[in-house]
């Protein structure tokens, strides 16, 4: 608590008159006040340390099955049940916290990264190129990621490499469009006159003077698409085309078991929709949070 | 200013299609050996010609022409589409009309937060969840979107119930927020302190002046909601198994059906650039101060 209570204790930053130029320090002490951002961490760290730890905490291995206990209710020994292969179903669920939480933030870093870069160059040029690639980029996301997503891995096959870049791809051009319009106001600012009165290149301009300036909504959009990304790698994986077996991934073991909830077998689902609700809404909690503490 | 977006979104969209499809076409001809002798944009050319004269190609699977299931599945998803969207519309601007009314109450931030809440969630994670609920334990409604044959309007409708549930949360959440947002930019202007002020009865001030300013912007959403709502198709019928365009375009990825999957893709292109026509149309129309084609 001492690291957020020091800028607190500062006097009132002197130029209170650009909205998102507040102190790190002051961003901090505001997340670490707000309900949202803490039970959003909250729910998001519990998920992470499953998919640390999980496997070395959960009573049963996700992924050996004991046909003769299949699908049995939930009762003592086996808290959520077993699916139909008999595997436990608590444990499959803690697990299968992994794969979701390593696709998902990779592609949720490539396409900031990816986005970042092309939003500052058509922000920085703007022009033809900017009107080009806007064009283009508008058109990409005009695409439901899903039709995106299920025309490449039907070109490119099934594997987590695909499902990271497809997703990181089609997240690019939402993330390149904050960043442009971030550009847009920054570069027209003294400290980029300077830079370019100092002949500083474009790269250098755009990498080392305009960037670190734009950061706070490339972290907004960051975790915004976070949120995303765990919504789209879940209904990817539930359509197949994303994580596939044996991982006890939730949105995998949901397609692999909701044919039989009609014979009223609801244990087999239920608990890995409510967890891809609890992480979607944690993180979304989160980004809410990230968003008020930057915008106050 | 005019606002001439009409003419610059719909050209994308063909240029959108026109990328994926291209590769598609690629891969096609080297997994086929169809076609492989003609440049790409020859092949593509042709195929957009026969398209246009009702020619779709023929379905690799089926052996049989694709367009009768095309316009089949297509049917079947406006219906699916035309009932969330019937339900959604004006009970998620009643939700954002009565959230504006009594903004910071609990009221409004039970409809905001639950809102937000089931629109960041998946679709197929709230389907099950609905299923579960509604067909497995309380029995009111049929878990599959399968009705009889010669079903009447009036039986369809209640096998079409609950796959339109998850399809109205996602939207009922983006609709109420831009609606209470609209509402409440409209609540604070002069014009409505105008219409107290000479006195005019509090409803005749919501009905005339605030929701008639406040809906615009929710209309634009609710177009631009169009392209989620068809990656949200694919999704529910799979999860439903209804035989709407989604899963036809899904089964058609799953079979490498490439002539099915272009025509089902490129059928769903045109449907996004109508709607998104009529969503600019009908916005023009509402606001007098746009007007397309305006000497302005």
């Amino acid at each position: 608590m001492s690291a957020t209570d020091t800028p607190a204790s500062l006097p009132a930053p002197a130029a209170p008159d650009t909205q998102q130029r507040s102190p790190w320090g002051e961003v901090l002490h505001s997340l670490l006040r707000s309900g949202t951002f803490l039970t959003g961490l909250f729910i998001l760290l519990f998920w992470v340390v499953c998919a640390l730890f999980g496997q070395h905490f959960v009573p049963y291995d996700p992924l050996a099955s004991d046909i003769i206990n299949a699908l049995t209710p939930p009762a003592a020994d086996h808290w959520f049940g077993t699916d139909q292969l008999g595997r436990d179903v608590f444990s499959r669920v803690i697990v299968g916290s992994r794969d979701i939480l390593t696709v998902a933030p990779l592609a949720t870093i490539l396409a900031t990264i990816a986005g970042t870069a092309l939003g500052l160059v058509i922000g920085y040029f703007r022009g033809i190129v900017d009107d080009i690639v806007s064009r283009v980029l508008e058109a990409f996301m005009a695409i439901p990621v899903v039709i995106i997503a299920l025309l490449a891995i039907v070109a490119l096959g099934t594997s987590k490499i695909t499902v990271i870049v497809v997703i990181g791809l089609s997240f690019a051009p939402i993330i390149a469009r904050t960043v442009r319009s971030a550009v847009l106001a920054e570069r027209e600012l003294d400290y980029v006159a300077a830079a370019k009165l100092r002949h500083e290149g474009a790269l250098h301009t755009m990498f080392v003077e305009i960037l670190p300036n734009v950061i706070p909504p490339i972290l907004v959009e960051t975790t915004v698409r976070l949120g995303y990304a765990i919504f789209a790698v879940a209904t990817l994986s539930f359509m197949g085309f994303g994580i596939q077996p044996p991982s006890p991934d939730w949105g995998l073991s949901i397609s692999s078991n909701y044919g039989m909830i009609g014979g009223g077998f609801w244990w087999t689902v239920l608990f890995d929709a409510l967890a891809i609700a609890s992480l979607v809404i944690g993180v979304n909690l989160v980004a809410d949070g990230v968003h008020g503490a930057f915008n106050d | 200013m005019v606002f001439l977006g009409g003419q610059v979104l719909p050209g994308n969209v063909g240029r959108a299609i026109l990328g994926p499809f291209a590769d598609q076409r690629a891969v096609d001809a080297l997994n086929h050996s169809l076609g492989v002798d003609r440049p790409l944009l020859v092949q593509y050319g042709s195929w957009i010609w026969n398209f246009l004269h009702g020619d779709m190609g023929t379905s690799y699977v089926f052996r049989a022409p694709v367009a009768p299931f095309v316009m089949d599945a297509l049917g079947n998803s406006m219906k699916l589409a035309l009932v969330a969207f019937v339900l959604v519309v004006p009970i998620g601007i009643l939700g954002g009309v009565i959230a504006a009314l009594n903004v910071n109450r609990p009221l409004d931030r039970i409809i905001s937060l639950g809102g937000l809440s089931v629109t960041v969630l998946p679709e197929f994670v709230t389907g099950i969840i609905l299923i579960l609920i509604f067909g497995v334990w309380l029995r009111w409604l049929p878990i599959a979107a399968a009705w009889p044959k010669g079903a009447g309007l009036l039986t369809q409708l209640y096998y079409l119930i609950l796959p339109s549930l998850p399809l109205f949360l996602v939207l009922f959440g983006y609709i109420a927020r831009m609606a209470r947002s609209g509402m409440i930019e409209a609540l604070d202007s002069d014009y409505t302190r105008t219409a107290v002020l000479k006195g005019l009865p509090w409803r005749t001030v919501i009905w005339r002046h605030v929701l008639r300013n406040a809906l615009l912007p929710t209309i634009t959403v609710i177009a631009t909601q169009t392209g989620y709502l068809i990656g949200g198709l694919v999704v529910i019928e799979t999860l439903f198994r209804y035989q709407g365009i989604g899963s036809l375009i899904f089964t058609a990825a799953r079979g490498k059906d490439f002539p099915m999957l272009e025509a089902g893709i490129l059928t769903i292109g045109i449907v996004y650039a109508v709607a998104t026509l009529v969503a600019d149309f009908l916005y023009s129309v509402l606001n007098p101060r746009i007007r397309l084609g305006a000497e302005q």
